[in-house]
């Protein structure tokens, strides 16, 4: 039992039907919940819920408030490598794309690292293509012995990985995973992954339980929206996240909602999302799920993340760059997409602050740095 | 009047024990501690940044405060243990507040985890106030395993509820032999008194603070309201009646002259 069998059982859901359905009345019910139904979720994400999203951002500010408090944890993405052997329509990693090609070297991995650490930031999040022959399993563990030394937590989000292969990782320092299933729509999916391993659905659907079962800290997942229709995407994701809190209510979970953004290849989204869908997105996802963290990075606007800050989300990206090497030699270099807020980490925690919020650079402490007594077993029963 | 806590062989003054963790800026923890005159602060070793003075939550805390740093975060007993040595090794002393949460949804505390590290922490010298649900059986096994206090939840973290609670935890109160501590739930101050009119050796509180328009004004107002809650405790109220006492007893020509019958 996975979460693909869940899917199966969403398979055939009609969700013009049932958004025909939404009423003014359940809507005003729905609000007035304190824990909220997956039908509830998706009643919140219905044409008739546009009518109060004022009301659910009131009601998901003080939900937000509650259980996170006046703070923003940030982070920035280090993207180690750009090769791929998949041919994502929409990415600008895209095999197929002539680019210029690249790996970091260690040595400048612990550059790119010192460069990054100067900022103050803690949060790690490493990027790869999908490439098993420039970037190993064995290659990222270098890397990750490397960044352990200059931060406090590190994020993978690279080709899935077996269950192994991530308890590999996890003992070599990395405590999070991020893995967006790009499109939860089976046939979508399989259209903009015409080839490579990323065609199977499946595998990747079940990334992050195996992942959890390799004793992973945090899970961060996601739609690439623009691929699908919105509004079945965001439920679909809710859906994975609200299954994997019930599954491995040990981990800390979130979630993004990317924005497909201007990429090398050009590929335009078939199913644009307005800033009012990925603002009600986000606030039916915080009232669905109030103790998921909901992540926002740089693809969006500085004014855009300014404003969201108060709406449920709790973690930014922060002074990011998606090119290999964009922090020391190849700031000009094509990245994999534009990002859109160019603010340095400074600027970023200065508005943070200014919006009456505390920017948090470091929220978790490496647990192989001390604390630990020779010839001593705790006994686990 | 003498009243003071004792913990560990230190002795505090004020029963409001204060969280860190919501604050919007750092700048206003030494004013909430001020303002509120607690004197045990609580800080989650996962966000002390030691790399950074500026960002460390340390530098902010008044000298004279005892800190008491908890293992937010830890999964497990192993977790927690390592999370509390590593806090000592850093020089935060060796109070620790024992917080293992294995349910990220609902955030309630693993009690059985916890008896686990109170066991190994106590015989490694530290001071170890354990976050629990209120479980009579529970605590016990905590206060045998070497806790200095027992903290049970109010109600689940966070959510400003109040005194949930309150039946198990006024049974820890009679029957553990240690002092009681409210930790989580605590909404208003009014709760806070609640807590210390029932017995409560203390309360400890961050959302209802951190998160009020006001936090400064709001924790002066939880200082008073625990101190306030405290007095009444000590003072004995009288005890409330479910019908008005009447002022000419029934009964009461038992106590005149009782006789005995031949």
């Amino acid at each position: 039992m996975t979460f693909y069998d869940e899917i199966i059982k969403l398979k055939d859901t009609d969700y013009s039907a049932v958004f025909e359905r939404v009423t003014p009345a359940q809507i005003a019910k729905i609000l007035a919940k304190t824990e909220l139904q997956p039908q509830d979720f998706l009643a919140l994400l219905s044409p008739q819920a546009e009518s109060v999203l004022e009301e659910m951002a009131q009601a998901a500010h003080r939900l937000t408030l509650q259980h996170f408090g006046r703070t923003i944890i940030l982070y920035t993405p280090l993207y180690l490598a750009n090769y791929c052997v998949n041919h994502c329509v929409y990415c600008g990693f895209n095999a197929a794309n002539n680019i210029q090609r690249r790996k970091l070297t260690l040595a400048e991995v612990a550059l790119e690292a010192k460069a990054i650490a100067a900022t103050g930031l803690q949060h790690l999040l490493i990027l790869t293509g999908e490439s098993r022959e420039h970037s190993p399993v064995s290659y990222i563990k270098e890397c990750v012995t490397i960044l352990r030394r200059y931060f406090s937590s590190l994020a993978i989000e690279i080709y899935p990985l077996s269950t192994e292969e991530y308890a590999e990782l996890i003992a070599a320092g990395v405590d999070g995973l991020t893995i967006y299933q790009e499109v939860y729509d089976e046939k979508t999916y399989r259209r903009v992954h015409p080839s490579g391993p990323k065609r199977d659905y499946r595998f990747r659907l079940e990334t992050p339980e195996r992942a959890g079962q390799a004793g992973i800290r945090t899970i961060n997942i996601g739609a690439l929206l623009g691929l699908g229709e919105w509004r079945s995407e965001a439920f679909l994701a809710g859906m994975h996240l609200a299954y994997l809190q019930q599954q491995f209510p040990e981990i800390e979970v979130s979630i993004s909602f990317p924005r497909m953004r201007p990429q090398f290849g050009n590929y335009q989204p078939e199913f644009p999302v307005s800033d009012r869908c990925l603002v009600q997105s986000i606030m039916a996802l915080r009232l669905f799920l109030p103790r998921a963290g909901i992540t926002i990075s740089t693809r969006e606007s500085a004014a855009l993340r300014d404003n969201l800050i108060r709406l449920g989300v709790t973690k930014m990206s922060a002074g990011s760059s998606t090119t290999i090497g964009g922090h020391t030699d190849a700031k000009d270099s094509l990245g994999q997409f534009e990002i859109s807020d160019k603010r340095s980490v400074d600027e970023v925690r200065q508005s943070i602050a200014n919006l009456g919020y505390k920017p948090v650079l470091k929220d978790w402490h490496d647990l192989s740095r001390g604390g630990k007594k020779d010839n001593e077993t705790i006994s686990v029963s | 009047m003498d009243d003071t806590l004792d913990i560990g062989g230190r002795q505090v003054d004020s029963r409001l024990f204060i969280g860190t963790g919501k604050f919007a800026d750092y700048n206003l923890i030494p004013q909430v501690i001020k303002a509120s005159q607690a004197q045990v602060v609580t800080v989650a070793l996962r966000r002390v940044d030691f790399a950074t003075p500026a960002e460390n939550m340390l530098n902010y805390l008044p000298q004279n405060i005892i800190l008491m740093p908890n293992t937010s975060g830890a999964r497990n007993a192993t977790e927690a243990i390592r999370i509390a040595r590593i806090a000592r090794e850093a020089g935060c002393g060796n109070w620790v507040k024992i917080e293992i949460i294995s349910d990220q949804k609902y955030l309630l505390p693993d009690n059985f985890e916890t008896v686990k590290a109170i066991e190994v922490l106590a015989k490694d010298g530290f001071v170890v106030l354990p976050y629990m649900s209120p479980d009579l059986m529970a605590a016990k096994r905590m206060a045998e395993a070497g806790a200095a206090a027992i903290m049970p939840l109010g109600a689940p973290i966070g959510t400003n509820r109040g005194l949930k609670m309150r039946e198990m935890i006024q049974i820890l109160i009679a029957e553990i032999n240690l002092p009681i501590i409210v930790d989580a739930g605590i909404g208003r101050p009014s709760e806070a008194a609640e807590a210390m009119e029932l017995g409560a050796a203390a309360v400890l509180v961050n959302t209802a603070i951190a998160t009020a328009d006001n936090p400064v004004l709001m924790a002066e107002a939880f200082g008073q309201a625990v101190a306030a809650g405290r007095k009444a405790y000590l003072a004995g109220p009288g005890a409330a009646q479910r019908f008005a006492a009447a002022s000419s007893p029934l009964t009461g020509f038992l106590r005149n002259g009782e006789s005995v019958t031949p």
